[in-house]
């Protein structure tokens, strides 16, 4: 891909602030949701189903005047392991980073496991990460079983829980 | 945060070759007043009588007292209390809980809680370290080493969390694993590539006879109903692996059978009174087993 007419497509709307590339069309609104986009008062413009030589098809996410740590990049592996953040600053891609998978998760994802403490009582899930062929999968480090790349569920603030026991 | 056992991971071999020492020097020496200032904790939100009865006997052996519940129902649990508020509480009262709970992680989240040593004495589906330790006190026991066996487990492998800990567990040692079951019941692949990966060598089989001449241990398990889907199923395959006295013959001297009790039909009552059967002398093993985790985690030993 060109890199100028690349950097003009995605870059030109933006002054400051950062645009996600090569996240998954269907982890988009979860991408949304768990940066707190949805919270946010700056400027956000998001395409999806784009071309991609990567991914096939892929969305974009634009947001103005909004840089992110380490650890919010890394927040979102799971669900967009091949992400890109570009940092902008005036008009020019000054920095490119890459998603990392993190060796440990805690309070992003839900673990599958119905019996699991963490579907019944307020704790915090806690996972370690495992590269596998499918993707990446999560070990629960309360029941110790695993999570999947396809039974994976991010945790909304009002789902984290049912009380019993 | 005090040291707890939680699962047979938490565990190194050094460490297990240690507690299965003290669990011998206890069994020479059973009545012992190393723990007469110190209380234990034994709270049970299920019920399983075996395994209580066993920790107390363990505690009250080593002199301590014993608190607890051994069911839900009278306490405040059943009004809606956390198990982190149970385990606050408990832990100003006890030196050391003990810990049973249906729910998969709950032992673990309660060592994090706890200012004091947690043991898991089951936590849903998922571990029960102390079982397998006793499991593996006795191969020890019967077997004077831990190393070279051929160890063949029988049954329920799919579903069957204490030979999954044993499995891993016996991994350390140079193991040969024959895993003999339906296929509905058949080891996970998870554990085969543990093995795999730890260049030890198993077998997979539908038959037991074949097998019987080369094991040293003969781990049986129960098969439950609740885990076919077709009741037929499980009556196909209920009684496929029944052990029978005459099923022992040819067997190895040093053979010995193991089950984590209670069995249901997977053995004949006429193999109680083989030199084989090992499972009640198993049970007794289980106190002196852990004798030595609640010594070992107060530090005391
Ligand atoms: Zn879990």
């Amino acid at each position: 891909m060109n890199m100028d007419t690349d950097k003009k497509l995605k870059v030109s709307a933006i002054k400051d602030g950062t645009v996600i590339d090569r996240i998954p069309p269907q982890s988009l609104f979860k991408v949304i949701e768990i940066l707190g986009l949805d919270q946010t008062g700056h400027q956000i413009t998001f395409g999806t189903n784009l071309e991609s030589k990567h991914l096939g098809k892929k969305a974009i996410i634009k947001i103005a005047d909004s840089f992110f740590e380490d650890e919010d990049v890394n927040r979102i592996a799971l669900i967009a392991p091949d992400a890109k953040f570009n940092v902008i600053r005036n008009y020019e891609v000054v920095e490119k980073r890459q998603v990392e998978i993190p060796d440990q998760i805690r309070g992003i994802a839900r673990c599958v496991n119905p019996k699991c403490i963490t579907n019944h009582q307020n704790v915090e899930t806690r996972f370690t990460t495992k590269k596998e062929r499918g993707g990446i999968s999560l070990v629960c480090h309360y029941c110790e079983k695993l999570t999947n790349a396809k039974s994976l569920q991010i945790i909304t603030k009002s789902s984290a829980y049912t009380t019993d026991f | 945060m005090p040291k707890s056992l939680i699962s047979i991971h938490d565990l190194a071999k050094e460490e297990m070759l240690h507690i299965l020492d003290l669990a011998a020097q206890f069994e020479q020496n059973p009545a012992s007043s190393l723990l007469n200032d110190k209380v234990i904790a034994t709270i049970f939100f299920e019920p399983s009588t075996r395994t209580r009865l066993s920790f107390e006997t363990a505690a009250n052996r080593l002199g301590a007292r014993v608190i607890g519940f051994s069911e839900t129902g009278s306490t405040s649990v059943t009004k809606g209390e956390s198990l982190k508020d149970t385990i606050k509480m408990v832990s100003h009262y006890a030196d050391l809980i003990v810990i049973r709970h249906p729910l998969d992680g709950s032992a673990r989240y309660a060592s994090e809680v706890s200012s004091v040593p947690i043991v898991n004495a089951g936590d849903g589906t998922n571990q029960h370290p102390s079982q397998t330790l006793l499991d593996m006190y006795s191969i020890l026991k019967t077997q004077q080493s831990l190393d070279g066996l051929q160890l063949t487990m029988v049954g329920d492998l799919k579903y069957g969390r204490t030979v999954h800990s044993l499995l891993q567990a016996m991994a350390l040692f140079d193991t040969r694993f024959i895993f003999v079951a339906p296929p509905e019941l058949a080891m996970p692949s998870e554990y085969k590539q543990f093995l795999h990966h730890r260049n030890l060598i198993f077998k997979e089989s539908r038959d037991l006879l074949p097998h019987i001449p080369d094991t040293d241990i003969l781990y049986m398990t129960r098969v439950q109903a609740e885990r076919f889907q077709d009741p037929m199923e499980y009556e196909k395959v209920k009684n496929v692996y029944a052990l029978t006295a005459s099923m022992l013959q040819p067997c190895k001297p040093n053979l010995k059978i193991l089950h984590p009790l209670p069995r249901v039909n997977e053995i004949a009552t006429d193999v109680d009174d083989t030199p084989q059967a090992y499972y009640f002398e198993q049970a007794r093993n289980g106190v002196y087993t852990r004798m030595a985790i609640i010594a070992f985690l107060l530090g005391l030993k």
